[in-house]
């Protein structure tokens, strides 16, 4: 910690805080073992705030922020847990369950998959939405790891992984709204992309939509805890 | 107290959602002492009878047959309880959604057949274009997710919807399970 750092109070779910200057709501909550669901953000990498089940709300304000990309202030109250929250969290998984092909009973993930245990954790026990079946293909060129599509989230955790962390930037989104498409390179397939097939990204998708070609079945666990590792090696270097 | 009135029906699903039910063992014969089994597969039994307490229900609504058969079930039944991921999301059986039946149907019976190929029309039913979770049809008043829903999810899940307690569904069991 720099010493020109400031110290901040705020209030969390009613418990009093203290932060630094520039940390976001997330940082801080999690700090002090306050719990807030996430899917798109991961330690280690920059923020984007794409998935919003990490919304709060914040006193003075009707409306919603994603706790991952919203710096605290001094005096700042927050709540994480609201009933309206877990109304939007829950809506917000039905939506990511609707908009691809989830079967989870035949999925590399089930028993792993970050998306599946938030279900279970708020209490999903059924989607009320019509699920939309879209087409969708699985990319299984590379010789390691598969990119099944019917179960991306489009958290775009790949693809920071693999720009900020490998170096690589391999992986890339294309496409707007529901149409968006995560794609190595300009849209080559993945084996013949210039992937350098370090897997990090599949070990950070939290679904079955990356995995490695070596875990069959539905017994994928994946390791994301080697990306705050990685970094703090790197930074002690 | 008089016995509650279950019955269990079987639409587009493996039958392992079932299977878990038996799995229960003796504790089917403890369940026995609170309901009777008025309509099921392992009942002999065509038509689903009239009154009905608790109607657990396997599988996903895949052809015209099936729809007829939850309209009727939900309409003679009080408590109607889906089963299983087939039931809840589609599951297996709707992995032919993207790509349609046709397709699905040509490949099973014209391109693999090497004797007579056609497509059966007769006695079977008709598919629906896609398959749906059986809340897209009639409402549904429990869910237990699950592929199956295990043993003890059914025995815990029943007990506490016989005797009236609280029931905290997702400290059971999940989609996939
Ligand atoms: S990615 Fe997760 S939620 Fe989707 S099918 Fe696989 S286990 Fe289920
Ligand atoms: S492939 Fe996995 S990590 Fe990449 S965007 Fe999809 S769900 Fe996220
Ligand atoms: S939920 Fe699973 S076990 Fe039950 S009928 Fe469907 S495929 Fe079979
Ligand atoms: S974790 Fe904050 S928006 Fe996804």
């Amino acid at each position: 910690m720099s010493d020109t750092a400031e110290v901040k109070t705020l209030v969390i779910d009613g418990q009093e805080v203290s932060a630094v200057r520039g940390q976001t709501i997330l940082e801080v909550a999690r700090e002090n073992d306050i719990q807030i669901p996430t899917l798109c953000h991961l330690e280690g990498l920059t923020d984007v705030g794409a998935c919003r089940l990490c919304v709060v709300e914040i006193k003075g304000s009707n409306k919603l922020f994603p706790a991952c990309v919203t710096s605290i202030y001094e005096g700042m109250e927050v709540s994480t847990n609201s009933e309206r929250l877990q109304k939007h969290r829950r809506m917000i998984l039905e939506l990511l369950f609707t908009e691809r092909n989830h079967i989870c009973s035949v999925c590399v993930a089930n028993g792993h998959c970050e998306l599946q245990s938030l279900a279970q954790d708020l209490g999903l026990t059924h989607v009320r939405l019509p699920y939309r079946n879209p087409e969708l293909t699985i990319d299984a060129s590379h010789e390691r790891f598969t990119a099944d599509h019917n179960r991306c989230i489009l958290c775009t955790r790949c693809v920071r992984v693999c720009a900020e962390v490998e170096g690589a930037h391999v992986w890339d989104v294309m496409g707007r709204g529901i149409n968006s498409m995560i794609i190595t390179d300009l849209h080559e397939n993945w084996g013949e992309s210039t992937c350098t097939r370090c897997g990090k990204c599949v070990q950070v998708c939290p679904t079955g939509a990356l995995y490695d070609k070596g875990k069959i079945g539905s017994d994928h666990p994946k390791y994301p805890d080697f990306l705050p590792y990685l970094n703090l090696m790197r930074e002690a270097r | 107290m008089s016995k509650l009135k279950l019955a269990t029906a079987w639409l587009d699903g493996c039958s392992g959602c079932h299977m878990s039910f038996l799995d229960m063992d003796e504790r089917l014969l403890e369940l026995a002492e609170f309901v009777d089994l008025v309509y099921s597969p392992l009942v002999d039994l065509k038509d689903f009878p009239d009154q009905v307490d608790i109607t657990l229900v396997e599988g996903a609504v895949a052809s015209v047959d099936d729809e007829a058969k939850i309209k009727k079930i939900r309409a003679h039944t009080k408590m109607l309880i889906a089963i299983g991921d087939c039931a809840i999301t589609g599951n297996v059986p709707s992995m032919r959604n993207p790509i349609g039946p046709e397709p699905i149907l040509d490949r099973a019976y014209i391109e693999n057949a090497t004797l007579q190929p056609q497509i059966p029309c007769v006695v079977v039913p008709k598919l629906l274009k896609v398959v749906r979770p059986v809340h897209e049809f009639v409402e549904v008043d429990v869910f237990l997710p699950g592929c199956p829903p295990s043993a003890d999810t059914f025995h815990t899940a029943l007990t506490a919807i016989i005797s009236g307690e609280p029931l905290d569904i997702p400290a059971l069991t999940r989609f996939g399970a």
